[in-house]
């Protein structure tokens, strides 16, 4: 018998899972902020876009698949966090629609603006939206100051049911040290991502020789301010839940506490990263080495997806409010159980998602990509 | 306690508006033109004829360069439910967000998959894979819009739900009601309206190469193609707009009376074939007559939304006030509607109170008080029945124009289709010439659709039961201004790099392979 409280889980699953392939895909955003540092010339530059350009459409569904998926699932974070940290999101989102022509566009004639406002564009998506969604995820660890009166929707002039206290609307989340941490930590990461992908898909000599050198120079700043969020969060308070009178309260090193109740949690987090440091650090040392993405990028989302089974699962609220009795937890704030069953059903789907998807990229990445291809390329950009 | 700044519902509805427009500036195209370069691309793998690549691959161009701003015009519709309408969100979440989220599952991933082979692949993959790429992008487009669509057509007929009053919310009780008759004719009609677009651009743009006496053979071939589709499909819009007015007739009977600009019923009404509004008539109340000149065709409207000649179309003044015979008896007045509507909000908060207090006797008489009245939950935040009257001239000439062009489209392609089985396109400068000034048309056409069914059943967020002024978030409007203004230079931005890039394509015309 399938219980209620097993769906809620099983959703939260599928968010953690979705947030991983997408801490994984922003790798494309990483890439983008590397069009005006390490390529010259032009030709290199036009390298780096039409590899980065095959990819983007995968983190743009994901986003929008994570987002739809967290409106059937969890439909109250989706109301209070959209319609409350309303700033935070609209510049994510501002950053995604200029990504989405720029690859498109950049190199058409008659692009009114030029090539160079488009590849700007693209390292503005890339710097925003890696550093955003790191705050944006911080969040759930540290908290956020809204209210939630279900009793609301019975006021004729006052119906709004989650109401956003800091009139900053979200963009006080950039004065918080733990979240800018786990901001400047996604940056880094995506860029490390990014070049991992560069040393398995492009054959370029010159490019080649920059792609190790950066690696360490970004793969560093990423593991400092990762592990300063990881054990600053390990070491402080978290929004916890009786599971009896449903009462949420802080308690002291909560996630630490989640970890140890939770050893599969605990090993996977950690194996992922482990996978993560290994696809860096093998590729730092062997030229030879082209696999270090699928490892990194495996790693990345188990790390994340268990770092966000940490936050839903374990009586935790995932979204806490620092009004302690309004923060969301995955019982609190899912669908009815009729609609997760139903959503459940159509997630049997999402293996054959992931094999087609698997299939094409195969298909499409059969040998690294050199200037040459990009010129026989009736669609380069 | 803060009260809700009026305008903030003025801006928000503006910015769903601007957004919603300028999206369906684009993907009307993407899934026409789709269909169509996915036929010529069959015609290739099944003939070998390289002169059909060639084809294939122009249009291929510009279907890539409208799909990329329609994908960013559209990311930002998905996030505004959530954004500007906090309340929708929560209220109908459990029912909306399950469309919105199978739409990501199982329609984006096809199509950002199969997009890739379909623009990279043609050198990497073998020609049936790259076929069968080119058609699975656009199936992926065109249930991405049949899900985003079962949503609308849910908000404007809400069925297979109940309202939980523990939880505060609306709740899914039965997934395929969800998929009702009201959303696949809703469905229907927008697929093909896409068509219609599509056949339009490529018939329009192949007009100018033969107006320019360059690439012959590829225009007429072009135009032989979208002309037999587009002619095809602009029946198939006629058929399935028949089927949505009938739906709207049953379950949105405002409005069809703002569409026709009836505001006093009558039994056996006439169709408006062509009108013209008295600027005069101010009220819906007063006794000014609605119009300076019609022309009726007679019963029409009872047999097109009743089937039945002589069947009673009610007006804005016969809603309003009710007591004409319906499907389910009497019609209810506004203020029959509007006093269930507040007893439904008296009661759930009744409930709430006697639920804290562990008062359960009397949480089950307040619910049960609840579900009697849920129907008109929405009427309880009205405060007059002026509220209900959408406006008039914006629908009942977006309506008279959409059909008016409908039936040109038909006219059109008719004409094209014969004089290019004759062999006489080529020669025929006004019909190139007309071609050519209707591909706008098809965008003001679709566009005139929407502002039909979205501004015609207004104040609703969900059809009876959530008003917009209850849906919104708690922002300030001066935030909404803000975004408002950004994504208007934005896309305006786009907009016209858009279409100079498309210029300069058309310009260029197809490669040589």
């Amino acid at each position: 018998m399938i219980s209620y409280s097993l769906l809620q889980h099983y959703w939260w699953f599928i968010i953690s899972l979705l947030g991983g392939i997408l801490a994984f895909l922003l790798f494309v955003q990483g890439g983008q902020t590397f069009l005006f540092s390490l390529s010259k010339t032009n030709d290199e530059r036009k390298l780096l876009v039409n590899v980065l350009g095959r990819k983007w459409e995968f983190t743009f569904t994901t986003l929008v698949t994570f987002g739809g998926a967290f409106f059937a699932s969890f439909p109250l974070f989706y109301s209070t966090s959209f319609g409350g940290a309303y700033w935070v999101w609209m510049a994510i989102l501002f950053s995604f629609v200029v990504q989405a022509v720029s690859f498109e566009f950049q190199s058409k004639p008659g692009n009114v603006f030029g090539t160079n406002v488009y590849r700007g564009l693209l390292y503005f998506n890339g710097l925003a939206a890696t550093f955003l969604i790191g705050v944006a995820i911080a969040t759930f660890f540290t908290g956020s100051d809204f209210i939630i009166n279900k009793g609301n929707i019975t006021e004729q002039l006052t119906p709004t049911i989650s109401v956003w206290q800091n009139p900053l609307h979200g963009l006080e989340a950039l004065f918080n040290i733990r979240n800018l941490c786990l901001g400047i930590a996604v940056f880094f990461l995506s860029r490390t991502l990014a070049l991992l992908f560069f040393i398995n898909r492009i054959s370029h000599d010159v490019l080649e020789s920059k792609f190790q050198k950066a690696l360490l120079l970004n793969a560093l700043p990423f593991v400092v301010f990762f592990l300063i969020f990881v054990i600053w969060t390990l070491l402080s308070d978290g929004y916890g839940v009786n599971p009896n009178t449903l009462e949420i309260k802080l308690i002291s090193n909560k996630y630490f506490i989640n970890l140890i109740e939770m050893p599969i949690i605990l090993v996977a987090f950690l194996l992922g990263v482990v996978a993560v440091l290994y696809g860096v650090i093998r590729s730092l040392l062997s030229k030879e080495f082209k696999s270090g993405i699928w490892f990194s990028g495996i790693g990345t989302i188990v790390t994340v997806c268990n770092l966000l089974l940490l936050v839903g699962y374990n009586n935790t609220s995932f979204y806490p409010s620092i009004n302690l009795q309004s923060s969301l937890t995955i019982s609190n704030s899912s669908s009815s159980e009729f609609t997760l069953k139903a959503m459940s059903i159509v997630s049997i789907f999402i293996p054959f998602v992931l094999a087609y998807i698997f299939y094409a990229w195969r298909a499409m990445e059969k040998s690294r990509t050199n200037m040459e291809d990009i010129n026989n390329d009736h669609h380069s950009y | 306690m803060k009260l809700m700044d009026v305008s903030l519902l003025d801006w928000s509805r503006a910015q769903f508006a601007m957004t919603a427009m300028y999206h369906w500036l684009f993907v009307p195209l993407t899934l026409g033109l789709g269909v169509i370069m996915s036929i010529m691309e069959t015609i290739y793998v099944r003939t070998g004829n390289e002169e059909w690549k060639r084809i294939t691959k122009f249009w291929m161009t510009l279907f890539g360069i409208n799909f990329a701003i329609g994908v960013a015009t559209g990311i930002i519709l998905e996030f505004e439910f959530g954004t500007n309408w906090s309340n929708y969100s929560w209220f109908v979440g459990d029912i909306f967000g399950a469309p919105l989220a199978i739409e990501g599952i199982l329609a984006f991933f096809m199509e950002s998959t199969f997009i890739s082979i379909m623009f990279f692949g043609w050198n990497k993959v073998s020609k049936s894979f790259h076929l069968a790429s080119t058609w699975l992008t656009v199936t992926g487009a065109t249930l991405s819009a049949l899900w985003i669509l079962v949503a609308n057509a849910w908000m404007q007929h809400p069925v297979g739900m109940q309202f939980n009053p523990i939880t505060v919310r609306n709740e899914m009780v039965d997934f395929w009601a969800v998929i009702s008759p009201f959303a696949i004719h809703k469905f229907l009609h927008t697929v093909f309206s896409g068509w219609v677009m599509g056949s339009l651009f490529v018939v329009g743009i192949s007009s100018w190469y033969l107006l320019k006496k360059r690439e012959i053979n590829f225009a007429k071939n072009s135009i032989l193609i979208a002309s037999i589709f587009g002619l095809s499909a602009s029946l198939l819009v006629s058929l399935t707009g028949d089927s949505s007015a009938y739906d709207v007739a049953q379950h949105q009977p405002m409005k069809l009376a703002a569409m026709e600009g009836i505001y006093k019923g009558e039994k056996g009404t006439g169709l408006i074939a062509f009108g013209i509004l008295n600027p005069e008539k101010k009220m819906y109340n007063d006794s000014i007559d609605p119009f300076l000149v019609k022309v009726e065709i007679p019963k029409m409207l009872s047999i097109l939304g009743y089937r039945d000649k002589d069947a009673f179309v009610p007006g804005i003044n016969d809603i309003l006030k009710g007591g004409y015979e319906t499907n389910n008896g009497k019609a209810m007045s506004f203020e029959d509607k509007q006093e269930r509507g507040l007893a439904a909000i008296e009661s759930l908060k009744e409930f709430q109170n006697s639920n804290t207090k562990h008062d359960e006797a009397t949480a089950m008489i307040e619910k049960t008080k609840l579900k009697k009245n849920f129907s008109e939950f929405g009427y309880g935040y009205l405060k007059h029945p002026s509220e209900l009257v959408p406006d008039i001239p914006m629908i009942f000439y977006s309506f008279h124009l959409m059909v008016a062009l409908g039936l040109f489209f038909i006219a059109l392609f008719g004409v094209v289709f014969f004089m290019t089985y004759k062999n006489t396109i080529e020669s025929t400068r006004w019909i190139q010439w007309i071609c050519l000034f209707s591909i706008p048309l098809g965008y003001v056409a679709g566009e005139l659709g929407w502002i039909v069914a979205e501004m015609g059943r207004q104040p609703w967020a969900i059809q009876d039961v959530l008003p917009l002024k209850a849906a919104i978030s708690g922002i300030s409007s001066d935030s909404v201004k803000i975004t408002f203004f950004l994504f208007l230079i934005l896309f305006t931005a786009l907009l016209i790099a858009e279409i100079r890039i498309m210029l300069q394509q058309i310009k260029k015309g197809p490669e040589m392979e």
